[in-house]
C-alpha cells in the first residue's frame, strides 16, 4: 500500500544546525491499517508524514503508493491519494469561506475543478448527512464560515474533508493535541469512527501513549529519525504503557522519556 | 460652486473607470492576498495598447479587448516571477512595473499618443458625459456579474481557498503556483481593461498615467469597505463598494482640487490617507485594543 524505502532527510546540511529528521527510513504500511506513531520531540515523526505528504523532497529513498512511485510528485498532486489533518486547527480549513464551501473544496480534492458551480444542492444533502453524524449541531450551520467555530468544531471539519472520497492514505498530524482533553477525546472518537467505518489506511501521530495503544492495529516508535518499535496484532495488544517507557529509556536516546511523554 | 458641480460627472466618470481598477487590485490584494505592484504598469500598457489600435484604425471593442489581453500578458509574466523563479510577491511587480515602462515607451514610440474623441469612434469621451456614465456603469454591473459567477465556480472556489490558507489549498490538491498566475492575470486584465477606457475618456495615453495606480486602487478599495460595512456582506456588495470607493475618492479629488489645493500634493495626499487606513488594524490592536486573553481552543 505505502512503502517508504531509505528515506533520508537533512535540514541545514552543511551548517551548524544540520539535522537528520529521517535516518534511512524504511516502512511499509498494508493495506487497511491505522498506524500510530509516537516519539519524543524532534524523532521524525511530522518530518515523516510531511515528506509523505510532499510537503518538501526528500534527500534520498522512495515513495510509492500503491506501486506507484510519488517521490517526485509535488504536494498538491498527492493530495489526490491523501488526506491530512494538521496539529493546528487553522492550518486544515479556509477560515473565511463557509463550512460546506469547504467541503466542496475537497470534494474535488484529485479532481479537475472547471467552471462549474461550486456548490450543487445534491452536494449540500450530502453534506449535511455527514455533518450530522458529527453530532456538533453543525449541519444547521452549513452557510457558516469556518473562521466562527471552535478549534474542536474545525479539527472535526477538517477530518471529515480529508476522508472524503476515500483517500489511499489518512495522515494525522497530533490533530487533537492543541484541544482540551474533552474536545480531544470527542475528536478522537470521531476519527476512529471515520477510520473504521471508511477502513482508511491511517498514519496518527500522537503524544498520548495511552491513545497509541487503545487505537489502530499497529504502533511504531521513532526514535532520531528512524523506527525503533514496530508491534501489530496481538502483540501490540499486550502492550502497556510502561512497557513503552522501559523501551523509550532503554533506546537511549536524547530526550525520549521527555516530560511530556511522561505526562500524558 | 456651480463649477464644482459642473465637475461632479467628470469626477463620477473617472471614479468609475477607476474602480473598475481597483476591482482588479481587489482581486490580488483581498481575494488572493497579494500585493501586486504590476498595476501601475499595466494600467498604462492597456491605455497605450487601446490608443495605438485605434489610431491605426482598430473598432474599439477588439482594441478593448486586445488591450485586456495584454493587460493578462503583464499578470503572466509577474506570476512567473513569483511561482517559477521564487521572487517574492511585491519586488516580482516591481520588476514588471519597470519592464512595462519600457514596453509601454515601446508600444506607444513616444511618451505619450492622442486619442481624440473627434476622430475616433471612441466608447466614451468627456464631450458626453452622460453617456459615459451610462456605458460605464453598465461596464461595471457586466463585470461584477461574471466576477461573481467565477468565484462561484469550483476553480473561483479555489482560488479563494489559495487566498485564504495556502496550506490547506495545497493539501485538498489544489496548485497554488497555478492559480496565483491565474488570479494575477485575472486581475490584470481588469487594470488594462479600465485603462482602455481611461484613454478613451482622457482622449490620450501618457506613459505617466499609471503612477500611484496601486495606491488609488487600494484607497478605493479601502473607502469601499468603510462605505459598506453595514451592510450584509457579500462579494457583489463588496465589489460594488470597491467602485463606489473610487467614485469617493473621484469626487473628494475633484473637490480639493476646486478648492485650490496645490495639485503636486495630491499623490502625496492620497498616499498618506491609505497608509493611515492601512494602519488601523494594527493600531487597534496594539495601541488603542483591549488586553486580549488568549482563549482555548475547545
Amino acid at each position: 500500500m505505502l512503502e517508504l524505502k531509505n528515506i533520508t532527510k537533512i535540514f541545514n546540511a552543511g551548517t551548524v544546525n544540520e539535522k537528520v529528521a529521517l535516518d534511512d527510513l524504511t516502512i511499509t504500511l498494508n493495506e487497511g491499517d491505522f498506524v500510530t506513531v509516537i516519539g519524543g520531540n524532534g524523532a521524525g515523526k511530522s518530518t515523516m508524514l510531511n515528506a509523505i505528504a510532499g510537503t518538501f523532497p526528500v534527500d534520498e529513498g522512495s515513495i510509492v503508493i500503491d506501486g506507484e512511485d510519488i517521490t517526485k510528485w509535488p504536494e498538491h498532486k498527492r493530495a489526490k491519494f491523501i488526506g491530512r489533518v494538521f496539529q493546528d486547527p487553522m492550518t486544515g480549513t479556509a477560515a473565511d469561506m463557509w463550512i460546506e464551501e469547504n467541503m466542496a473544496l475537497a470534494k474535488r480534492r484529485g479532481k479537475s475543478r472547471g467552471l462549474s458551480w461550486s456548490i450543487v444542492q445534491k452536494d449540500r444533502e450530502k453534506y449535511r448527512e455527514m455533518l450530522k453524524r458529527l453530532d456538533l449541531g453543525l449541519e444547521d450551520r452549513m452557510s457558516t464560515k469556518v473562521g466562527l467555530l471552535s478549534g474542536g468544531q474545525r479539527q472535526a471539519i477538517t477530518l471529515l474533508m480529508a476522508s472524503m472520497n476515500h483517500p489511499k492514505l489518512l495522515l494525522l498530524d497530533e490533530h487533537t493535541a492543541a484541544l482540551d482533553p474533552k474536545t480531544a477525546a470527542k475528536v478522537l472518537s470521531i476519527t476512529r469512527e471515520i477510520v473504521e467505518s471508511e477502513q482508511l489506511t491511517t498514519l496518527m501521530i500522537t503524544h498520548n501513549m495511552k491513545d497509541a495503544l487503545a487505537h489502530g492495529n499497529r504502533l511504531i516508535m521513532m526514535n532520531a529519525g528512524r523506527i525503533i518499535l514496530d508491534v501489530s496484532g496481538e502483540e501490540k495488544s499486550k502492550l502497556t504503557v510502561e512497557d513503552l517507557l522501559a523501551i523509550f529509556a532503554k533506546s537511549g536516546s536524547d530526550g525520549a522519556a521527555n516530560d511530556r511523554m511522561l505526562l500524558t | 460652486m456651480q463649477g464644482l458641480l459642473n465637475a461632479m460627472p467628470g469626477a463620477v466618470a473617472q471614479g468609475m473607470i477607476w474602480g473598475i481598477m481597483a476591482i482588479g487590485v481587489y482581486i490580488t490584494y483581498k481575494v488572493l492576498d497579494v500585493a501586486d505592484l504590476t498595476v501601475d504598469g499595466s494600467m498604462v500598457t492597456g491605455m497605450a495598447t487601446c490608443a495605438m489600435l485605434m489610431t491605426s484604425g482598430w473598432n474599439v471593442w477588439p482594441a478593448m479587448l486586445v488591450s485586456m489581453l495584454v493587460g493578462m500578458l503583464c499578470g503572466l509574466l509577474t506570476g512567473l516571477f513569483h511561482t517559477l523563479m521564487g521572487i517574492p510577491a511585491i519586488l516580482s511587480g516591481i520588476l514588471t512595473q519597470l519592464i512595462l515602462w519600457s514596453v509601454n515607451l515601446k508600444i506607444m514610440g513616444k511618451a505619450n499618443q492622442a486619442l481624440p474623441a473627434r476622430v475616433y469612434d471612441v466608447l466614451i469621451s468627456q464631450m458626453s458625459r452622460y453617456r459615459a456614465l451610462v456605458i460605464l456603469f453598465l461596464f461595471c454591473v457586466v463585470l461584477i456579474a461574471v466576477l461573481y459567477w467565477f468565484f462561484g465556480t469550483r476553480y473561483g472556489a479555489a482560488v479563494r481557498a489559495t487566498g485564504n490558507n495556502e496550506k490547506m489549498a495545497r493539501a485538498q490538491g489544489i496548485n497554488t503556483s497555478t492559480i496565483k498566475i491565474v488570479g494575477l492575470m485575472l486581475s490584470n486584465g481588469v487594470v488594462a481593461l479600465s485603462g482602455a477606457l481611461l484613454a478613451q475618456y482622457k482622449g490620450s495615453a501618457d506613459i505617466n498615467d499609471g503612477r500611484g495606480a496601486i495606491v488609488i486602487g487600494l484607497a478605493a478599495v479601502i473607502i469601499g469597505e468603510v462605505i459598506v460595512s453595514k451592510f450584509p456582506q457579500n462579494f457583489v456588495v463588496r465589489l460594488l463598494g470597491v467602485v463606489l470607493g473610487g467614485i469617493v475618492y473621484y469626487i473628494v479629488y475633484q473637490t480639493v482640487v476646486f478648492l485650490g489645493l496645490d495639485t503636486d500634493l495630491l499623490k502625496m495626499l492620497s498616499a498618506l490617507v491609505v497608509a493611515i487606513f492601512l494602519a488601523v488594524p494594527y493600531l487597534k490592536t496594539h495601541y488603542f485594543g483591549k488586553k486580549h486573553h488568549k482563549k482555548e481552543v475547545s
